[in-house]
């Protein structure tokens, strides 16, 4: 016997001056295999047309749809209802300016994060793409590769007490990608360059090691690790040892 | 009315728009780039299995040139494509990996010595020659002669267009996020920008540019079940088809991938039968040996896709309460290579099936994947049609593909396309045609009409179909009628059944517009789904959001029919000779 599945979900666009943040409650019957990508679109084609989302690939791979479910950070488009229980409760992923219901301006943050920490590989010199290119060991490109698989979701800001409390902190997300270029043989900088970036209470010393970024990671990031290394790293840098 | 004023517009934020951005911008232009969505989460981040350069570093790419690349190419395209494009891309291909790798993509490296592989089912040690140690390697692919597909694990769309979408932000390259092309601004010979809506303020703007890039992505979510994103439905096609000036072509080529999942068709790359895995059917029997005893699973895509369906319709499908599949066998590649090569097919296996690929099969059938037509442009990426109008990507039809495109070609396309068309752009905005020239009261008239459209919808009352009903019937007619294999009858039918949906008479229910002064992202209210008073039969009736997929499909449909006729002389088409 199919499940009738109750969802609380988050209602509330700022740009409307007659609307109020409160929590609406549909009902709806559970399918096979249902997800909240299938769930939230039925209810928006059946039920509240006008609800707001964000989803693309719905594969889990572009991360567009980060949301609180049942209080927890996690991407909709891959939860299956199945793993939930009959009352689903969908909030709007906290830090991220609210845009209506349950999407956010992730893009606007990331864009501003990648801006202050210069999250690019930073050249020598011009690529020159018409000789042969420099050799890299395999295991180093799988080694850059594993920091690489951050999709910006968003679920890591979300679930940080520093981040909720300091606007401006780099997050997991910063802090993994200054470790992806610091791992990444064609950046030149070097631990004091990344120490005028993330060498502060804004970068790797905001961290208070709560560590929901890492239990929340929907890629399963290994920040836990990559935070340490480079809090240790930016620490020699300030210690003039580096 | 609010104008901005650049260079070059670049509408699309995935691969190939913010190339093309980078592209302009080295050259000295002025450019920003118009997104749906932030721009790292475009389509291009979807590509999995890899990109296509003939770099020839492993063992089995050995002896791969530029010219082996062109041949597969022309071959894997039915003959089908343009060979001068053809000639400029594979050209370009290698110099593009070696751009990103410059870049940041950590692509998958030769390791010297002995290395395991799988090849047509068996275990093989194949020795990596030492002077290639730590060059980029390559995968096998179907439809090509050498291992030639670069990657970096299955996430090379990601990692490809993060580290170009991150080059555009270290050039300080504008994105302008969440904002939609309604409409493209031209005099009937010129294309001078667009108008444009801010999806979050439901702002109308105005563009101006002295060149517009389309870089919009493919029209595969015309279709009920595809690979694409949700947001892949065409809108740069139909923009441009709307300007009554520029052309489509080719929009009957559409390619079915083999291998997505059952039921969420969602892709799983042909990297999973490039490193090895097998396809069998309901008694467990690899069935592709039967149909192509010499590529097997690893024929071009539109032959793997038809031996299929063919052997599913002689009964060997497997029986789902989704309908009949197949299997993907990747069990033999064992844990180790699936965890390090395969781990988003593992992750998707895992989040969408409840299975693990190391253990289990995969079920798979032939899905929508991906669009050869678009917007016809000549080999410089502009249309022959509309001055200033140029087009690249899965967007555009330059005629890279023909009919069935290679896998590995397209993501590779999309880099090669913006690095190649950004200096014709560049070129245009130079010389005496590229200089901006536009009375305002043109522009003023554009912002006008679309203002007037959203005004009519918006003050419409509930009564008549809903849209998002149609926009299923749509789906559903092409789905089931215009799919793998295609008669003239059931292409009749299509036809017919799109053209009898009630698009004029009917209107939206009022909360669709009532309570949504803002139409968000995917919201069924988004306005490219709307149809443009010019394309209304009745002006005053208030329209419906799936009109202009509709009008896409009739016209993708009518094209289908036109073209069966022709598709034995293809006269255009220059032979070759291997």
């Amino acid at each position: 016997m199919s499940r009738r599945l109750t969802f609380d979900i988050f209602r509330y666009n700022p740009n409307d001056p007659k609307s109020r943040p409160r929590t609406e409650r549909f009902t709806l019957d559970e399918t096979e295999g249902m997800t909240l990508f299938i769930a939230l679109n039925q209810i928006r084609d059946e039920q509240a047309p006008s609800l707001a989302f964000d989803f693309v690939c719905r594969a889990g791979v572009c991360g567009s749809c980060g949301m609180l479910i049942n209080g927890r950070p996690g991407l909709a488009c891959r939860t299956l209802t199945a793993a939930l229980p009959d009352t689903i409760t969908l909030m709007p992923l906290p830090a991220f300016e609210l845009i209506a219901d349950l999407s956010v301006n992730t893009g606007k943050w990331m864009r501003g994060m990648s801006e202050r920490l210069e999250t690019w590989v930073h050249l020598e010199q011009a690529p020159e793409i018409d000789a042969l290119e420099l050799a890299m060991e395999p295991e180093q490109a799988e080694a850059i590769y594993e920091l690489d698989r951050c999709i910006e979701c968003g679920c890591c800001i979300s679930a940080c007490a520093t981040a909720r409390m300091h606007p401006e902190f780099a997050g997991a997300v910063g802090l993994n990608k200054i470790a992806r270029f610091r791992a990444d043989p064609r950046d030149r900088r070097a631990d004091p360059d990344y120490y005028q970036l993330v060498g502060d209470d804004q970068g790797v010393f905001g961290c208070m090691g709560l560590l929901g970024c890492h239990d929340l990671c929907p890629k399963k990031l290994p920040l836990q690790t990559q935070i340490a290394h480079l809090r240790r790293g930016m620490l020699k840098s300030a210690l003039g040892k580096s | 009315m609010k104008a901005i004023y650049t260079d070059v517009l670049i509408i699309g934020g995935g691969l190939a728009g913010m190339r093309t951005a980078i592209g302009v911008r080295r050259r000295g232009l002025e450019t920003l780039v118009l997104s749906l969505v932030p721009a790292k989460r475009s389509h291009s981040v979807a590509a999995q299995g890899g990109m296509q350069a003939s770099l020839g570093n492993c063992l089995r790419g050995s002896g791969d040139d530029e010219d082996v690349h062109f041949q597969d190419t022309v071959r894997g395209s039915d003959w089908g494509c343009d060979q001068r494009v053809a000639r400029m891309f594979t050209h370009m291909a290698p110099k593009a990996v070696r751009e990103l790798a410059a870049w940041g993509v950590p692509w998958n490296r030769v390791a010297a010595g002995e290395q395991e592989a799988i090849i047509n089912g068996q275990r093989v040690v194949l020795q990596e020659h030492a002077s290639a140690h730590g060059l980029i390697t390559a995968r096998d692919f179907g439809g090509t002669r050498k291992w030639r597909t670069c990657y970096t694990s299955d996430g090379t769309g990601h990692s490809m267009l993060y580290s170009v979408s991150d080059r555009a932000i270290a050039e300080s390259i504008p994105v302008h996020e969440r904002r939609e092309a309604m409409s493209l601004i031209h005099d009937g010979a010129r294309c001078h920008g667009a108008v444009v809506r801010d999806l979050i303020t439901g702002e109308l703007l105005i563009y101006l540019a002295r060149a517009t890039v389309m870089a919009t992505g493919g029209y595969g979510r015309i279709y009920g079940i595809s690979t694409n994103a949700i947001i892949n439905e065409g809108i740069g096609q139909a923009l441009a088809l709307e300007t009554g000036v520029a052309r489509l072509a080719n929009l009957e080529a559409v390619q079915f991938h083999p291998t997505a999942i059952v039921p969420a068709g969602i892709l799983v790359t042909e990297g999973c039968r490039g490193d090895g895995g097998l396809l069998r059917d309901r008694d467990g029997h690899r069935f592709m040996p039967d149909y192509e005893p010499e590529k097997k699973e690893l024929a071009s895509r539109d032959v793997v896709s038809r031996r299929m369906a063919e052997h599913m319709r002689a009964g060997n499908g497997v029986e789902s309460p989704y309908g009949d599949h197949l299997w993907l066998d990747i069990t033999a590649l064992g844990a180790a290579h699936i965890e390090k090569k395969l781990r988003e097919v593992k992750d998707i296996c895992h989040y969408f099936l409840g299975i693990d690929p190391v253990r289990e099969w995969i079920p798979v059938r032939p899905t929508q994947h991906y669009s050869m037509g678009g917007i016809r442009t000549d080999h410089q990426g502009q249309s022959p049609w509309l001055g200033g109008l140029f087009a690249c990507g899965e967007v555009a039809c330059w005629d890279m593909h023909g009919f069935n495109r290679l896998g590995g070609n397209s993501v590779a396309e999309t880099v090669v396309s913006g690095m190649l068309i950004s200096e014709y752009v560049a070129d245009f905005c130079a010389g005496r045609e590229g200089e901006l020239n536009l009375s305002s009261e043109l522009a003023g008239d554009f912002l006008e009409r679309e203002q007037r459209h959203l005004d009519t919808l918006q003050s419409s009352g509930p009564r008549g179909e809903n849209a998002m009903e149609i926009r299923r019937e749509m789906e559903r007619i092409m789905t089931g009628k215009v799919g793998l294999f295609r008669t003239g009858e059931r292409l009749q039918e299509a036809v017919k059944g799109l053209e009898a949906l009630p698009c004029p008479r009917v209107s939206l229910p009022r909360e669709r517009f009532w309570d949504i002064p803002v139409p968000k992202i995917d919201s069924p209210t988004r306005q490219p789904l709307l149809p443009r008073p010019s394309c209304a039969h009745h002006d005053s009736v208030p329209h419906i959001a799936a009109k202009l997929l509709v009008r896409n499909s009739v016209m993708m449909t009518t094209m289908t029919l036109r073209r069966v006729g022709c598709a034995i002389c293809m006269p255009y088409v220059t032979p070759y000779r291997s």
